[in-house]
C-alpha cells in the first residue's frame, strides 16, 4: 500500500481548510509536511501535531499504518 | 486501567528522563529512536530508555498512553514532551535545555551548544 504526498495534503487540508500545507517526499512511506494554521495558536507543538495526526485517521497506526514516517512542522501564522 | 498502562505510569513516575523507543540506547533499531537517543547520549543526560520492541502490548500502549502515534516518545518528570520532530526542534531552539533546567535534569550544556553549533 502507499500514499501519495496529494493524499496526505488532502486529508489534513479535509480538517484545516485554510492552512498553509506543505508535503515532501514521493517514495510512498516518507514524509515531511509543514501545516501552518490559525487554530493552532495558543497550543504547544504536541497538541498542534496531535491535532494533525487526528486529520489523518489512522494511517500512521501500526505496523499495517500506509504511512511509515512523517517528519512534521507545525506552527501558528 | 490495563497492565501496560499501569507498568508505563509507574516507569514514568520512578524515572525522571525516561525514553519509549525502538532498540536500546546502545543499539537503538530506527532512525528516528536513534536521532533522539543520540541527542540524549551526546547531551551526558541519565535516562531510562524502554524498549518498545520487545513487548507488543508496551508499543500499542505508549501510543495510548500519551494519544500519539509514533515512537519514540519522551518523559520528563513524567510529562510527554514530544516525539522525533519535537525533541529536535527544541533541542536546536535551546527549549530543551530550558526545560532540564527547570525540571532539574543535569545535562552537559557545552554538548547542546555544539550541537546548535554544527546545525545552526
Amino acid at each position: 500500500m502507499t500514499i501519495q504526498a496529494s493524499d496526505i495534503e488532502a486529508m489534513i487540508r479535509d480538517s484545516f481548510p485554510n492552512a498553509k500545507i506543505d508535503v515532501q517526499g514521493d517514495d510512498g512511506q516518507h514524509f515531511s509536511a509543514m501545516v501552518e494554521d490559525d487554530s493552532f495558536r495558543g497550543m504547544n507543538r504536541v497538541q498542534q501535531q496531535r491535532a494533525v495526526y487526528a486529520a489523518l485517521k489512522g494511517k500512521m497506526d501500526g505496523p499495517a499504518g500506509e504511512l511509515h514516517a512523517l517528519a512534521l512542522t507545525t506552527r501558528a501564522p | 486501567m490495563s497492565d501496560a498502562k499501569t507498568l508505563i505510569t509507574e516507569t514514568v513516575k520512578a524515572h525522571d528522563v525516561v525514553l519509549y523507543m525502538k532498540g536500546t540506547k546502545s543499539m537503538p533499531q530506527c532512525g528516528f529512536s536513534s536521532r533522539v537517543a543520540g541527542v540524549l547520549n551526546y547531551m551526558g543526560v541519565d535516562y531510562t530508555d524502554v524498549n518498545v520492541l520487545s513487548d507488543a502490548d508496551l508499543r500499542q500502549g505508549i501510543k495510548d498512553y500519551s494519544d500519539w502515534p509514533t515512537i519514540p516518545q519522551l518523559y520528563v518528570k513524567g510529562e510527554f514532551v514530544g516525539g522525533c520532530d519535537i525533541i529536535t526542534e527544541m533541542t536546536l531552539s535551546g527549549e530543551l535545555d530550558t526545560l532540564f533546567e527547570e525540571s532539574g535534569v543535569t545535562y552537559d550544556k557545552e554538548a547542546a551548544d555544539k550541537i546548535r553549533a554544527a546545525n545552526g
